[in-house]
């Protein structure tokens, strides 16, 4: 049985969506400090 | 607190790091699964740590429904939307493991279908939250965290009360694990949960903050020429503290 492979994929695809939600995250944070500059002015 | 944060955050890479080492290097190969066995360190702790984040949005959102505390509101909706990232990292990694030691990605037995519901309600909630515009969204949203909520204990206590092709569970309920592997499996859990509470912290200053910059547009959209006069305006709508 070749499992290391699914060993990797398991381990690659957990980090892959918390990789892709700490993005979301931090598009989110840069939006809303935008957002404050605009109204601050 | 500010400063306190990035402090956290190396801490806890470096807890992940060691965890990694540990489940890669240090736990002993399982007899007959060989190393895909080691997907376990990953994906039993995200199941915990799932089940933690959905145990403090029940928490929030009765904290909220009793007392309507808007902080309590908003760490439901961080927590909740943390444990989803947690329990897709559950429903993933699970059928990684099934297609070699099964022979099948997937099958419908109690334990993955209950799982699977319970990644659906806490998508509904968050799909709520996310569409609804009306005042009465937290309420509601509190009011499915409870129920949503209930699926959780069936969730873990599906494979002691049913026949089931999932492993049983290592720790209680007859299971049994080698020391070596449960002090992987503990480390692996220790740094996920470190790892959790800080997202879940970031996540919350980020939903204040965001309604923050709602009540000052709002209150903006009020104070517009056209709109309302500015003592009525800010009669209605408060300003908003700094999530700080």
């Amino acid at each position: 049985m070749n499992s290391i492979k699914f060993l990797y994929a398991a381990y690659i695809a957990t980090w892959l969506i918390h990789a892709i939600y700490l993005g979301s995250l931090v598009r989110r944070y840069s939006r809303l400090r935008q957002q404050m500059k605009e109204l601050a002015k | 607190m500010k400063r306190l944060f990035p402090i956290l955050a190396v801490l806890t890479a470096l807890l992940l790091a060691y965890a990694l080492y540990q489940a890669l290097v240090v736990a002993p190969t399982e007899r007959t699964m060989g190393d895909v066995q080691r997907i376990f360190y990953y994906h039993v702790p995200s199941a915990w740590t799932a089940f933690l984040l959905f145990l403090v949005n029940l928490v929030a959102s009765i904290v909220y429904l009793v007392w309507r505390n808007p902080k309590a509101d908003a760490l439901a909706v961080a927590a909740a939307e943390v444990g989803v990232v947690f329990c897709t990292v559950v429903l993933v990694t699970g059928p990684i493991w099934a297609r070699p030691v099964w022979g099948i990605w997937w099958t419908w037995d109690v334990r993955l279908t209950t799982t699977l519901v319970l990644w659906l309600i806490y998508v509904s909630y968050l799909v709520l939250r996310r569409f609804s515009d009306s005042s009465q969204t937290p309420k509601l949203a509190a009011v499915l965290a409870i129920f949503g909520a209930l699926d959780v204990p069936l969730v873990y206590f599906s494979i002691w009360f049913f026949r089931t092709q999932h492993p049983q569970p290592v720790i209680g309920g007859g299971g049994s694990i080698d020391p070596r592997m449960l002090r992987v499996l503990l480390i692996n859990w220790l740094a996920f949960s470190c790892f959790a509470v800080l997202v879940c912290w970031w996540r919350y200053r980020l939903e204040r903050l965001q309604r923050e910059v709602e009540e000052a547009h709002a209150l903006e959209s009020l104070l517009a020429p056209g709109g309302p006069s500015a003592r009525s305006a800010k009669a209605k709508v408060p300003l908003g503290r700094s999530p700080q």
